[in-house]
């Protein structure tokens, strides 16, 4: 077994276990005195020198979800045992830039794809060397595998498992839209207030007695989604990852939705609902034979006014647009499409790709036709901005 | 005690624990802090109370959690029915307001709910909490003062104060993400589905009569099972279950009878999706591939 090494200035039990925490806290896990209190008081009741028992001791204590307690041994390791790197100048610069802290995946979740990736904390960054007032001399050991895939730009998301955490994001996006209450209130069978009418009413029979209490509450008014997919040329690449995203939105509510287009537009609620997600996407296919040509995003706006809002669209649904805006009709069309839909009471989404590009501007003539008649206009390149948008949703 | 004599007797009581979950509930126990559970259905995070309350003797309290759980239905709620006959019974009789106040608002008219129930006792019960994450997050905060003091307030009657500590295990499987400030105030155990050698005795416990044989393939062919790509995966609950259809069909090789075994797949297959997902040949291979 390697021996210990310590930073330089590691002295008793308490001070180790006070680095070990933040060693664990540099690494994302949300630890802080309480935890070292418990975690040393754990230590006289076990055999402390026993690295095993240690180790999960530690982890009982320090773990708290099912990410953490996957990722735990690596990071025990990494400090007690030497398996990691000691690096220098470490900052929490990272953990600042991205303010929406990312939403929690599940165990099991395949690490490995994220060790090859760009931007991430195991180099400075260049400008760090200016602030060099932030960095701390002593190094810090840091396991070598991050999290953080949702900075790639949802091309490079092409692993079946990247399509499930894009379905995760999805089903968290659909559950913050939807979750609204009624302002008034209703007769239920349980509910937080009195339904003092009834129960007047009630008492009658038992001679003004209020034997039985009535309650109500508010109910539910659940938003609909409507989601539209752009697969034109231009899209392809996002096609995937977004046709799994809907699969998501999809899964979340049954009430949800979905249409793709490029030259034609074509309902894909049924095919999403397919529980097998290979033959999902072969069903498709089929459907989809104008996968990756061109785009006529106003006509087909249209269309789907025409044939399907009637029904689908009302002043509880949210359309969401998932589309870069590039169109070859002429932009008063969607503009009036868009109008028109408007006019349903509905609110709409546009997610663009491309508005997480540096430097973007809605230039295309049709997404700034389209620009005045949207409630919400959101880059969508990576989960992270999809899951970004949770706040923004809640108000709409 | 230590935790390894915790998990020979738990395994004594019949339930197979691993490290992890052993030494998490050791130090739950020495400690004075609630146990927090999270896995998958059906590997047995409920059995643990359980088979602690057994372990030690004393009784189970279970608060069952479900969307809409309220205060009202978890630590306690004045039985108004019977406050009401007792004002009407009053009535006639000659008795002032604050006398009649102070009936209905004593002990017998209390309902206690299990949270009530449970620092009530005169030997530290086991409280299990299941399904924290069904429960609204409203219910969580509540719930999270009731387990750091360990006290209920009530208005008309006064702080109660807990008069042993349960020793409360929670269980979740993720219908929702827990706060932070309720993961951090636990100790935490993932509970994952067996490994094989885990399984196998954990079917031994609990199947003693079952040949040795049977149970392996058994077992395999559970473990095989996990691993095909299903809607819902068979819990260790359903192994039980299976092992028991299988000895009451009177099955020795899982490869002798393929219409009976393929028929006995309901006690792990249980929805129509998955019973898709695995048909005739599939069980086929996986029992030729168990034995």
């Amino acid at each position: 077994m390697p021996a210990t090494r310590f930073p330089a200035r590691a002295g008793g039990t308490a001070e180790r276990m006070a680095d070990f925490m933040a060693h664990l806290r540099a690494n994302g896990l949300p630890v802080g005195p309480p935890e070292t209190e418990i975690a040393l008081k754990a230590f006289t009741n076990i055999k402390a020198w026993d690295t095993t028992e240690a180790r999960l001791a530690l982890k009982a204590i320090c773990a708290g979800d099912a990410d953490r307690f996957a990722r735990f041994d690596d990071l025990f390791d990494a400090y007690w045992l030497n398996g990691g790197r000691e690096r220098q100048g470490f900052t929490t610069r990272e953990e600042r830039r991205t303010k929406h802290r990312v939403p929690t995946f599940g165990p099991g979740v395949d690490r490995s794809a994220r060790s090859g990736e760009k931007g991430t904390l195991d180099q400075p960054d260049g400008d760090d060397a200016s602030d060099g007032a932030e960095q701390s001399g002593d190094g810090r050991l840091v396991a070598s595998r991050l999290r953080n895939i949702e900075k790639v730009d949802l091309r490079e998301l092409m692993m079946p498992e990247d399509l499930k955490r894009a379905e995760r994001v999805a089903e968290r996006f659909g559950k913050t839209i939807r979750d609204r209450r009624s302002r008034r209130r209703k007769a239920a069978r349980r509910g937080a207030q009195l339904d003092l009418r009834r129960i007047a009413r009630t008492s009658v029979s038992a001679g003004g007695e209020p034997i039985r209490l009535l309650k109500r509450r508010r109910p539910d008014r659940p938003v609909h989604l409507v989601a539209l997919l752009d697969v034109s040329g231009s899209m392809t690449v996002y096609a995937r990852v977004f046709l799994a995203f809907l699969k998501g939105l999809m899964s979340a509510d049954q009430r949800t939705d979905a249409y793709l287009f490029h030259t034609r537009l074509v309902p894909i609620s049924d095919a999403l609902r397919d529980h097998d997600s290979l033959r999902a996407v072969n069903r498709l296919s089929l459907l989809a034979d104008g996968f990756g040509g061109g785009t006529r995003i106003g006509a087909n706006l249209t269309q789907f006014n025409a044939q399907y809002a009637a029904q689908r669209v009302n002043g509880r649904s949210v359309v969401v647009i998932l589309s870069d805006g590039y169109d070859s009709d002429p932009p008063d069309v969607i503009a009036a499409a868009l109008q028109r839909l408007k006019k349903r009471g509905c609110r709409i989404v546009w997610l663009n790709p491309l508005k997480g590009w540096k430097d973007y501007e809605p230039v295309a003539a049709g997404m700034a036709a389209a620009l005045p008649h949207i409630d919400l206009f959101a880059p969508a390149n990576t989960l992270e901005d999809l899951a970004a948008l949770e706040p923004q949703l809640q108000r709409l | 005690m230590t935790w390894t004599d915790l998990k020979s007797d738990l395994a004594a009581t019949g339930y197979v624990a691993s490290d992890d979950l052993a030494m998490a509930l050791h130090l739950s126990l020495v400690l004075g802090r609630p146990l927090l559970l999270e896995g998958a259905a059906g590997v047995g995070k409920t059995q643990v109370a359980k088979t602690l309350a057994e372990l030690k003797d004393t009784r189970l309290i279970r608060l069952q959690c479900y969307e809409g759980l309220d205060a009202a239905a978890a630590i306690y709620e004045w039985n108004y029915q019977r406050q009401l006959l007792s004002i009407r019974a009053a009535a006639n009789e000659d008795t002032s307001s604050e006398e009649i106040e102070e009936r209905i608002f004593s002990d017998k008219f209390l309902l206690r709910r299990p949270l009530l129930e449970a620092i009530q006792q005169e030997t530290a019960p086991v409280l299990l909490i299941d399904e924290i994450d069904r429960a609204d997050e409203e219910f969580e905060a509540y719930l999270l003062e009731v387990l750091s003091d360990f006290q209920i307030s009530i208005p008309e009657l006064g702080t109660i104060e807990a008069t042993t500590r349960p020793h409360v295990v929670l269980t979740a499987n993720g219908a929702r993400d827990l706060s932070d400030a309720l993961r951090r105030r636990c100790i935490y155990s993932f509970v994952d589905y067996p490994d094989r050698t885990a399984e196998l005795a954990i079917l031994n416990k609990r199947n003693p009569g079952i040949e040795a044989r049977l149970a392996g393939q058994i077992v395999g062919f559970v473990q095989a099972l996990r691993k095909e790509d299903l809607e819902k995966k068979p819990g260790v609950a359903e192994t039980l279950d299976w092992a028991a259809a299988l000895s009451g069909l009177g099955i020795n090789d899982l490869a002798e009878d393929p219409v009976a075994l393929q028929a006995s797949l309901v006690c792990l297959l249980k929805t129509q999706a998955d019973r898709a997902a695995i048909p005739a040949e599939v069980a086929q291979r996986l029992a030729g591939k168990a034995a």
